[in-house]
């Protein structure tokens, strides 16, 4: 019973192949096994945001996904998206607009808020504050983290393509 | 904290699926979305002793008409149902309703069979297959059954489906000219399960219900399908029939008593929903006085 499984994957673009417990989530792969620890972990059940990472281009909660269920999957986690650049300006806004305190909730704010960003590109705040609604911090108060996804978006959408 | 050990088996098709849950009985666990599963493995609210992952099987995604109705495969995402077309125009409840549906990185794995199959009660796509009157489709040992929503949920968390079986579509009655649609529910939070909600769908000629079906949500064991719309069907409506369908509601419900409110509130809040909803689908603002102070 529950022998390991072989499982082949991508990770910020790296290929993969290991052998896991099918129990092992992919948080705790990617921040054990893998010692990409900016994911974080919070409550272990859906609920905090604090692991999301992206598979196939989508946004999920890595503590509710096995890491078997990733075989053939592309995962991106707050480390390839920080090392591509493709979110230093969000970043930058997070700083600038004190969005971080301890930083443990920001990984997984930043992965939703460029998701959001990706869909929505000019949101309003009603709209920013829905799609982070999934994502708990215990220290901000939220109102300078809409700030800094708002100011990024303004910025996106001024630059020149 | 995390999920006991377990053993998993990667399902490669539905008959292979049926023959892993046949295999090992009740100690089998299917695996679809894992939005629900996942929690509550973690949580050692349920450790099975082996996952049928369904997750790749293809046969059970996709969202298609057919002959009057739309089938929505069960392994179709609440991210699917938000983004099709086909539902937007011939099912429209329900991409109103899985806007409600938690949050968008959950919206991204969980499915519609899982959301069903698991059968909270506060959540919403289960009401609205009530209100649709949408046919759920099951494949099991012995074959394919199909049984109606009203006949689906049980209980809390508690469905039709036997250990053996496996949820494979969901097949609901195209929206005609005449259908209206409506949903709400009030929740602490964007994304939170809902403290009373309501799905439902109507039909109207000449300022008339002709059609009235009102799936109500956690209120209850299970979606409830509310009988007081009867009393609004081909009748006139005026403040005083509504205040006594309200009534007729309010002793028809058996709301259940938590953290986040009393069955009073969850009774009076189920009124509420009553009233916008007829005021909005006949398009009656007088009828909704008095509830949105
Ligand atoms: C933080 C959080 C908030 C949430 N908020 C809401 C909310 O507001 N409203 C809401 O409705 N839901 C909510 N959910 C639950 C979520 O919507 C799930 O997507 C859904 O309930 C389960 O779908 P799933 O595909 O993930 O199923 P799984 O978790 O994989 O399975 C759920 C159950 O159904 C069984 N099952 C799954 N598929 C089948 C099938 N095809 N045939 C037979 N049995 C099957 C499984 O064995 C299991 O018992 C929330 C979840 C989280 C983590
Ligand atoms: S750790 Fe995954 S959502 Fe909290
Ligand atoms: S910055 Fe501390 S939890 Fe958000």
């Amino acid at each position: 019973m529950s022998t390991p499984v072989s499982v082949s994957l991508l990770v910020n673009g790296e290929p993969i192949d290991a052998f896991v417990l099918p129990r092992l989530n992919l948080a705790d792969f990617l921040r054990e096994n893998l010692k990409l620890t900016g994911t974080h972990i919070g409550c272990e059940h859906g609920v905090c945001g604090a692991c999301t990472v992206r598979i196939d281009g989508e946004i999920v909660r890595s503590c509710l996904m096995l890491t078997v269920q990733a075989q053939g999957a592309s995962v991106e986690t707050i480390e390839g998206l920080s090392d591509s650049g493709e979110i230093a300006d969000l970043q930058a806004a997070f700083r600038e607009r004190n969005a971080l305190q301890c930083g443990y909730c920001t990984p997984g704010m930043l992965m939703t808020a460029q998701d959001l960003l990706k869909h929505l590109p000019v949101p309003d705040r009603q709209a920013i504050r829905e799609h982070l609604s999934g994502n708990y911090c215990r220290c901000t108060g939220y109102q300078a983290i809409v700030d800094a996804v708002e100011a990024t978006a303004r910025m996106r959408a001024e630059r020149p393509a | 904290m995390k999920a006991a050990a377990f053993a998993y088996a990667r399902a490669t098709s539905v008959v292979n699926a049926l023959e892993l849950l046949a295999a090992h009985g009740d100690k089998a666990k299917v695996l679809s979305g894992g939005q629900s599963l996942m929690p509550a493995m973690n949580l050692r609210l349920v450790s099975p002793d082996v996952l049928v992952d369904i997750g790749g099987l293809a046969e059970l995604r996709g969202i298609a008409v057919r002959a009057g109705v739309l089938v929505v495969g069960a392994l179709t995402r609440h991210v699917d149902l938000l983004r099709s077309t086909d539902v937007a125009l011939h099912a429209p409840l329900l991409r109103d309703a899985v806007g409600y549906v938690a949050h968008p990185a959950i919206r991204n794995r969980g499915t519609i069979g899982g959301s069903l199959a698991h059968a909270d009660p506060a959540s919403e796509l289960p009401a609205c297959v009530v209100a649709l009157d949408a046919t759920i489709v099951i494949r099991g040992p012995t074959g394919e059954r199909r049984i109606a929503a009203t006949e689906f949920f049980k209980g809390i968390y508690e469905t039709a489906l036997s250990p053996d079986e496996l949820l494979v579509a969901i097949e609901v009655p195209i929206a005609d000219q005449g259908s209206t649609f409506f949903f709400q529910e009030y929740a602490r939070r964007h994304g939170d399960y809902a403290v009373v909600g309501l799905a439902a769908r109507a039909a109207v000629a000449a300022g008339r219900f002709t059609d009235l079906r009102l799936g109500f949500f956690a209120v209850g064991d299970r979606p409830l399908l509310g009988a007081a719309a009867g009393r609004l069907i081909n009748a006139s409506v005026t403040p005083a029939l509504l205040a006594e369908a309200a009534t007729a509601l309010v002793d028809e419900l058996d709301p259940p008593e938590d953290q986040q409110a009393t069955a009073a509130m969850r009774r009076h809040l189920a009124t509420v929903l009553l009233r916008r909803c007829v005021a909005a689908l006949l398009a009656r603002p007088d009828l909704a006085a008095g509830v949105t102070g």
